[in-house]
């Protein structure tokens, strides 16, 4: 074996410990900060142990509402949030798996014009066409309703084409044999394809309830009261450099919630999760 | 792949029907407002919007011309550039280091994939928690060194901090896709070149970086991607795009011009422009896939 070599497999060790302090600094760093008071942050250096306030900071922000945006609680921010993701996730994978399993198991006049109107969304990010986007919600009064935050960003082509391309490996037999028994589209839908996607829908729900969580741009187009934006969004109207009335303790406290949800479920899903992400995207 | 000869079911209504949703959305808050912006970019609106006028590619030359416009096209493909390779090559160290080791692969891996959760927008302020000037302990600990840090009003600085949070972000996607292009390396082929008498390094260069290149391609498009679109988190909420101009990118100048102050007919010309610059890495990215589903 070449790989008998304990002092390079040392070494490794050293590099991935220094490689994991340099990626968990910057988080516990934080925790540190949402547990101290005010005037503690304000004077640096800070300590690298946890202080004593971590109750009072962590109720204050959730349950206390936060003075620079409107006197909203954290806990409507993480509300907004859950909804945000929890929809967009389970809508996108609602309204992919339809049409992947229109487009892979039936044939019908403009089958392939569909497919590629699908695909092409690839190319039209948000960030290409923020005015005329917001100028749509405008005239739908979209503007500040869970509606606008979520509905238009459940269509694209990732989830479809991911979709399409693992139907596409469910042999034919298995349709012909379904059709013999007598299963029409539905029956076979529900009992045998859906049943089949199982670990990609996981691994999908995961990959998308991220997506859905770290939006920015998008909630900051279609909030504007305080209490329907996001965690992310609240947490950057939160912070001023140029006054000093910036709540620094409720802010470390906002900056830790905003970012534990999601890190627990890639945690807990890791396996669905990196199988998801390894595989799909390429 | 035997698409003619598939099974399919006879119902001629029903895949309209599964394809509605997608469809009505994608037209609504896709297409139109596309179309929409590639319209208003050969527009010119007077300020009170009273009177438009069709001006060609007017719009396009002035931007083009524009030194703001050439500044942020400089300052996002340094800010491209400087991101993916940092991000690249620490998850590939580091990938590398976990294939070398045997015991707490496992646990090395819990640990390093965290930041994949982390909003854009959240590590940059995690970073400016740590370097802003007024608090930041490690900014504490660098100017007590002696050295002149403030990245609010130091323009490289601010690209130094910005770069960094973009980067750490990044490290944990990049690893993963790392650790699995290293797997899929024979293990005999690095056997026998070290029988052959190559060393660690020589066999890395040699051997894994090359055969590593799918990856690495593949990676290179997506953190590019990343560093374009995906980071305006990290730009609005650290920097603002500034101080200056220094960390203005395209996709925050769009922003800016556009919703902050609402010069249409520039803003809706900068969109189209980046719909060329999508259109163009996604083409490369596809193409790549395609060869590889086809020779892979």
């Amino acid at each position: 074996m070449i790989q008998n070599n304990p002092i390079g497999r040392f070494i490794a060790h050293i590099i991935l410990i220094i490689g994991i302090m340099i990626v968990a600094f910057p988080i516990y760093y934080t925790f540190v900060a949402s547990t101290q008071s005010l005037q503690e942050i304000m004077r640096p250096p800070l300590s690298l142990l946890p202080g004593n306030h971590f109750w009072e900071n962590y109720s204050a922000a959730l349950f206390g509402g936060v003075g620079r945006i409107g006197g909203v609680g954290v806990d409507r921010l993480l509300f907004n949030t859950i909804v945000m993701a929890l929809a967009i996730a389970v809508g996108k994978i609602a309204i992919s798996i339809l049409s992947a399993y229109a487009i892979v198991f039936f044939r019908f006049p403009g089958r392939m014009i569909f497919f590629w109107l699908i695909f092409i969304t690839l190319m039209l990010p948000v960030e290409v066409r923020i005015l005329p986007t917001y100028k749509v919600m405008v005239d739908l009064g979209l503007i500040d309703t869970y509606t606008g935050l979520t509905l238009p960003l459940m269509a694209s082509a990732t989830a479809t084409l991911l979709f399409r391309q693992f139907f596409m490996t469910i042999p034919g037999e298995l349709v012909e044999a379904a059709r013999v028994d007598g299963a029409g589209p539905w029956r076979f839908f529900k009992d045998i394809l859906l049943p089949l996607s199982k670990t990609n829908i996981a691994a999908l729900f995961v990959i998308l309830f991220i997506y859905g969580w770290t939006q920015y741009l998008w909630p900051l187009l279609m909030t504007n009261r305080n209490d329907m934006t996001t965690i992310v969004i609240g947490l950057r109207k939160m912070i001023s450099f140029a006054d000093a009335d910036t709540e620094w303790h409720l802010v470390m406290v906002t900056c830790i919630l905003a970012i534990v949800p999601p890190i627990l479920v890639v945690m807990l899903m890791q396996r669905w999760f990196v199988r998801g992400l390894v595989e799909t995207e390429k | 792949m035997a698409s003619s000869t598939r099974v399919t079911f006879p119902n001629k209504l029903l895949p309209y029907l599964l394809l509605a949703p997608q469809l009505a959305i994608t037209a609504i808050f896709f297409y139109w407002p596309a179309s929409q912006a590639i319209y208003q970019s050969v527009l010119r609106e007077d300020p009170f919007g009273l009177s438009t006028q069709f001006v060609g590619l007017d719009n396009f030359r002035r931007v083009i011309s524009d030194p703001n416009y050439v500044n942020s096209l400089q300052v996002t493909v340094i800010f491209s550039v400087a991101t993916a390779l940092i991000a690249m090559a620490l998850a590939l160290l580091l990938a590398v280091m976990a294939d070398k080791v045997i015991r707490g692969k496992g646990i090395y891996r819990t640990l390093l994939i965290w930041p994949y959760a982390v909003a854009p927008a959240i590590a940059g302020m995690l970073w400016l928690f740590l370097f802003n000037p007024s608090m930041g302990t490690l900014a504490y600990l660098v100017r007590s060194a002696g050295y002149n840090w403030d990245p609010l009003l130091n323009g490289d600085q601010a690209m130094v901090l910005v770069v960094s949070a973009a980067a750490w972000k990044q490290i944990s996607y990049n690893f993963l896709f790392f650790v699995a292009g290293l797997q899929s390396i024979p293990k005999s082929l690095i056997e026998a070149a070290a029988i052959d008498g190559a060393g660690e390094t020589k066999r890395f260069w040699t051997i894994i970086f090359p055969l590593l290149a799918p990856t690495t391609f593949f990676l290179l498009v997506v953190n590019t991607v990343y560093a374009f679109f995906d980071t305006f988190g990290i730009i609005h909420a650290v920097t603002g795009g500034g101080p200056g101009k220094a960390t203005e990118t395209l996709v925050y100048k769009v922003y800016n011009d556009g919703f902050v102050n609402l010069i249409l007919g520039d803003s809706a010309a900068q969109s189209v422009i980046l719909m060329i610059i999508v259109i163009g890495l996604t083409a490369i990215q596809f193409r790549y896939v395609e060869r590889k589903v086809h020779y892979g």
